[in-house]
């Protein structure tokens, strides 16, 4: 009976660094907040923003630190450190600090001011940035709890509304059912292959042979793991919670999860693709398949026939993760090649562009939050032409006009699923966008055309705070700017082919 | 011809097609960030930097060297290396007269015509409307155009949309909608065509002449790709049964929106079919002729059929729109050096004269503030000026001898008489009914005893004869003497059909008429 001895795994402290900055940042947060009186105006959110900005500038660093040294997979083979991960992290960080910023002026004009909201944020991020690194599908899911729990909070957030507290609920319930499905298909995986490493994985579908019928425990595993993934990013026909869940929640919240949480189930889903499940795509590609146009299409559809501009939003996000599950349909063509960064730069971009379009959404739904009908945006041209402008960039881009980010997105995509001759699949597609671009064309007739009404000039003015006019601003300018100089976007989506495995 | 010969670098000592799509665009922010206070510099702004725009076009037009069919004045940097995306820009004989006109007609319009209210932002959105149109007609690479393509409906969107008529925004949404299910199997047929260049070139390319020189598609494929891209500039035209988004967007589209939309926006269309689809798959162009031929041909006698039965002045031009695209799309496809010579040809003169008709309804609605044919009559003889203008210009349009309209439509006939003679000889009777809807408008209008409402119909002023008179000086110009004209066309006409003639095996009959005609004509 000697004394045992604990191999504790060596860690990469440079490469987790992110992670603690925002994990220590959010508990000096809570503790701070907690012994001091509420803080004046936007001190949370600038501390958020400090705290992101720290983590993006370190995410930088060891970007640079892969270029010379290549990626790799750390503590124990549960992380993966490679350019994926931390385009990823940056995109991640980059929400965060821009959706706080909108949230600030946001608390305070429905009286809810307090640091809770920024620590779920904090804490969603965390899980996230998890999600998007794991090379372990036991981290995943872990990475997975910890951002949906947060989330489920934050729709819930607004106590006065009835309806945010619905919308936590249902996301809660729903959500639960869907960490279920993928909780088992992690089980039915591990019992057919002996790992719940990604990369171990990806090594025993390449080496085993499967005698026919004797897969069946794996397929089934890759069939609910599937599910509980497309739950996340809201593929169609597991999409039913989010036109509820994205109207509910405070708009603010929407656009997080929209960009964040969308972030990090599609970094997670191209991981477990390419990396553990490269061998079978000829088992999954169809279902992608299927996904994939049944998103664009219902989607666009769905979106068009709405009367609540959040409800819109929310349909044409579900047509926006068609798009990018036609990314992944690719990859299961001809591996990662082109998918991979197609997919990825659609996420970069969608997220920037989701959540200036909300801001904008924030601002004009005035306080209570609840005057999200398409009503709301009439006249805006007149009363506010600068908010108006940018909301219209918003809206091209999400149309996939060209000298707009959506375009570059769109064109990414689009030429994904060319160079792997799934035609059908992305003419499907371009008629989809046509569709919702009538949707688009909506908000901007009312926002421009329509003539204001007898009652309009009762309505409370709209006010367009400091911070949140700084991250409607940055997210036009990034928009126009990756519109009319993509290539560096686009190189350093190319980066993140080089998967640590 | 190889790659290198075919590009003439220009004598000049700046990249002027780089300039001519800059300059709106730079004017167009300048416009928008203008004072609010001070309209009437907003409206210099505009108007200098479309002028200049302008003498730019003119400057290029009279530094062209003649009877070279390659692009000149070519630039070529790259823009999205990882995607071989290069910002490639050059002008041609097809291409010319179309960057020219687009020059003449902006600043025209911006003159002539009033929006009425919130004007800062319509001439902004009209600059870029100009940028977008310039960059159409000079990219020499598939994404460039595709871009610019799209971009116009933009402005074209809001412009109808914003200062447009009753049924705006139905009609705005309408034409943005057609238009961008077309670009939707463009875009599509870009990436692949793209993408299968790669088999020959070695690498992605999205250049135009690099894959027109380098890559050759399998017959199967090109077909495919063709339609892909002709299906986006079949509703852009607007090819029959695809057309009813024009009427509506014509009538309610304000006066200057009009213009453009008649003037340059439609031969995107044309042009598209011509440098995008006969040019870049042969093949695939000649085998789908008749199909093409056909539905010209239908639009030529729908659209006149139509134009005759409208009550509305400006729904009659725009039907006769789509009667007068239809002769330019058999000249296309007619495939003989006259015929898509005078297509080209034609091209500027329907810009020409149905622009001109546009601005000339938009003056009627102005005065009486109806268009309805059977509210206005005997204009004649309480406006003669303004009836002698309306009468070339409609001549013009009909095509009568002496004046641009008559070039480009005999030249198209007796062209296609040789390959297409069917088509030809029912399109003929298209003239007969150009003739006799405009002339019996023409009749309703001015002709007879003004009523009380018609008799205090005001004469032309000075300002809009001035904005008139380059648009009459043109057609009597290029009706007299078009050989200048069409000795630039030319060459380049005849090398896409030298390519068909290469790729395919085809044999064009000779020209027999164009040598000798040109001299005698007038």
């Amino acid at each position: 009976m000697g004394a045992q001895t604990i191999n504790y795994p060596a860690i990469d402290w440079l490469a987790i660094a992110p992670l603690i900055i925002l994990l220590s940042g959010m508990m000096i947060n809570l503790v701070i907040a907690a012994l001091t009186r509420v803080w004046p105006r936007a001190w949370y959110a600038i501390g958020t923003v400090v705290l992101a900005v720290a983590a993006i500038i370190v995410e930088m660093f060891i970007w640079h630190d892969i270029n010379q040294d290549g990626s790799r997979i750390i503590i124990n083979n549960a992380l993966s450190i490679d350019h994926f991960a931390m385009f990823c992290w940056i995109g991640i960080a980059g929400a965060l600090a821009l959706v706080s910023l909108s949230t600030a002026e946001y608390l305070r004009r429905e009286d809810l001011e307090g640091p809770e909201m920024y620590a779920l944020y904090i804490c969603a991020a965390i899980g996230a940035m998890i999600m998007t690194a794991s090379n372990d599908m036991i981290v995943l899911f872990l990475g997975l709890e910890t951002l949906s729990i947060a989330l489920y909070v934050l729709a819930a957030s607004h106590r006065r509304r009835p309806d945010s507290q619905e919308s936590g609920l249902k996301y809660f319930i729903l959500g639960g059912f869907a960490s279920a499905f993928f909780l088992y298909g992690i089980a039915l995986i591990y019992g057919s292959t002996g790992t719940t490493n990604i990369s171990g994985i990806g090594n025993v579908l390449s080496t085993e042979v499967f005698v026919n019928g004797d897969d069946a425990m794996l397929l089934a595993g890759i069939a609910l793991l599937i599910v509980g993934l497309a739950f996340k990013v809201a593929v169609v026909p597991f999409h039913f919670w989010t036109p509820d869940v994205y109207q509910g929640a405070p708009t603010p919240v929407t656009s997080y999860m929209a960009s964040v949480g969308k972030f990090a189930a599609f970094a997670a889903l191209l991981r477990v693709v390419t990396t553990a499940l490269p061998t079978r795509a000829e088992d999954w590609r169809p279902v992608i398949w299927v996904l994939a146009i049944l998103s664009v299409v219902v989607g666009s559809v769905l979106a068009v026939v709405q009367t609540d501009v959040k409800r819109m939003l929310a349909y044409s996000s579900i047509s926006h993760a068609g798009f990018m599950m036609i990314g992944i349909e690719s990859i299961g063509h001809s591996g990662d090649v082109e998918g991979l960064p197609a997919t990825l730069l659609y996420l970069m971009i969608y997220s920037v562009l989701v959540i200036g379009t909300f801001t904008v959404v924030s601002l004009v739904t005035r306080t209570g939050d609840d005057g999200s009908d398409i009503g709301s945006f009439r006249g805006l041209g007149k009363e506010r032409p600068a908010l108006a402008l940018a909301m219209t960039v918003f809206l091209l881009a999400q149309a996939g006009m060209p000298l707009t980010s959506g375009f570059i997105a769109k064109f990414g995509v689009i030429q994904a699923a060319a160079a792997n001759e799934s035609y059908a699949i992305a003419i499907v597609a371009m008629v989809a966008s046509v569709i919702a671009a009538l949707l688009y064309l909506r908000i901007m007739i009312s926002m421009w055309l329509s003539d204001e009404e007898s009652g309009d000039d009762k309505r409370e003015a709209i006010k367009v705070p400091f911070s949140a006019g700084i991250v409607v601003a940055g997210a036009a300018f990034f928009t126009l700017l990756v519109g009319v100089w993509p290539g560096w976007l686009i190189d350093a989506a190319q980066a993140a082919l080089q998967l640590a495995k | 011809m190889s790659l290198l010969a075919s590009e003439t670098q220009g004598s000049l000592p700046f990249p002027i097609l780089t300039a001519l799509i800059l300059v709106p665009a730079i004017g167009s922010v300048l416009t928008l960030m203008s004072s609010n206070r001070r309209p009437e510099i907003t409206k210099l702004i505009a108007l200098l930097t479309s002028v200049f725009t302008g003498a730019l076009g003119l400057w290029m037009l009279a530094s062209f060297k003649t009877g070279e069919a390659g692009y000149q004045f070519t630039s070529k940097h790259q823009w999205i290396s990882t995607w071989n995306i290069g910002w490639h820009v050059g002008v041609d004989g097809i291409s010319l007269f179309l960057v020219v006109l687009t020059g003449i007609l902006f600043p025209l319009v911006i003159i002539g015509c009033d929006p009425h209210h919130d004007e800062k932002r319509y001439l902004a959105w009209l600059l870029l409307l100009e940028a977008g149109v310039m960059g159409s007609f000079l990219s020499l690479d598939l994404f460039l155009f595709f871009l610019f393509f799209e971009i116009v409906l933009v402005p074209m969107y809001f412009l109808i949309g914003g200062w447009g008529y009753d049924q705006r925004i139905y009609a705005a949404t309408k034409f943005f909608l057609y238009t961008m299910v077309g670009s939707a199997f463009m875009l599509v047929g870009i990436v692949t065509t793209a993408l299968l260049a790669k088999n020959d070139l070695g690498h992605v390319s999205f250049d135009l002449v690099e894959i027109a020189e380098g890559a050759n598609f399998a017959t199967s494929t090109g077909r495919w790709l063709f339609f892909a891209f002709a299906i986006a500039f079949a509703v852009k035209v607007p090819l029959f049964p695809l057309h009813t988004w024009l009427p509506d967007a014509h009538t309610q589209a304000p006066t200057g929106g009009s213009v453009i939309l008649a003037g340059v926006l439609l031969k995107l269309g044309t042009y598209g079919l011509l440098r995008f689809g006969v040019y870049l798959f042969p093949e695939a162009a000649l085998w789908s002729r008749e199909i093409f031929l056909t539905l010209a041909v239908i639009g030529i006698i729908w659209g006149a059929v139509a134009a005759t039965m409208q009550k509305d002045l400006k729904r009659l031009v725009a039907y006769s729109s789509v009667a007068h695209l239809g002769f330019i799309v058999l000249g296309t496809f007619a495939f003989t050096s006259e015929a898509m010579g005078g297509g080209v040809m034609q091209m500027i003169n329907h810009g020409v004269s149905t622009g001109a008709l546009f601005l000339l309804v938009g003056m009627i609605y102005e005065r009486r503030h109806t268009r309805l044919i059977s509210e206005l009559k005997g204009l004649q003889k309480v406006a003669p000026i303004f009836a002698a203008a309306f009468m070339v210009v409609m001549l013009s349009s009909i095509g009568v001898p002496g004046l641009n309209g008559f070039v480009g439509e005999f030249l198209i006939l007796i062209g296609s008489f040789n390959t297409a003679r069917w088509w030809a000889v029912v399109a003929a009777t298209g003239v007969i009914l150009a003739a006799l809807y405009l002339l019996w408008a023409y009749q309703r209008v001015f002709h007879g005893e003004p009523d009380e409402a018609n008799s205090t119909f005001r004469e032309l002023r000075l300002r809009e004869g001035l904005v008139l008179l380059p648009f009459i000086g043109i057609i009597i110009f290029c009706g007299v003497y078009p050989k200048p004209m069409l000795d630039r066309i030319e060459p380049s006409v005849k090398a896409i059909l030298e390519r068909v003639e290469e790729k395919t095996g085809y044999v064009a009959p000779h020209p027999m008429v164009l040598e000798s005609h040109e001299g005698g004509e007038g």
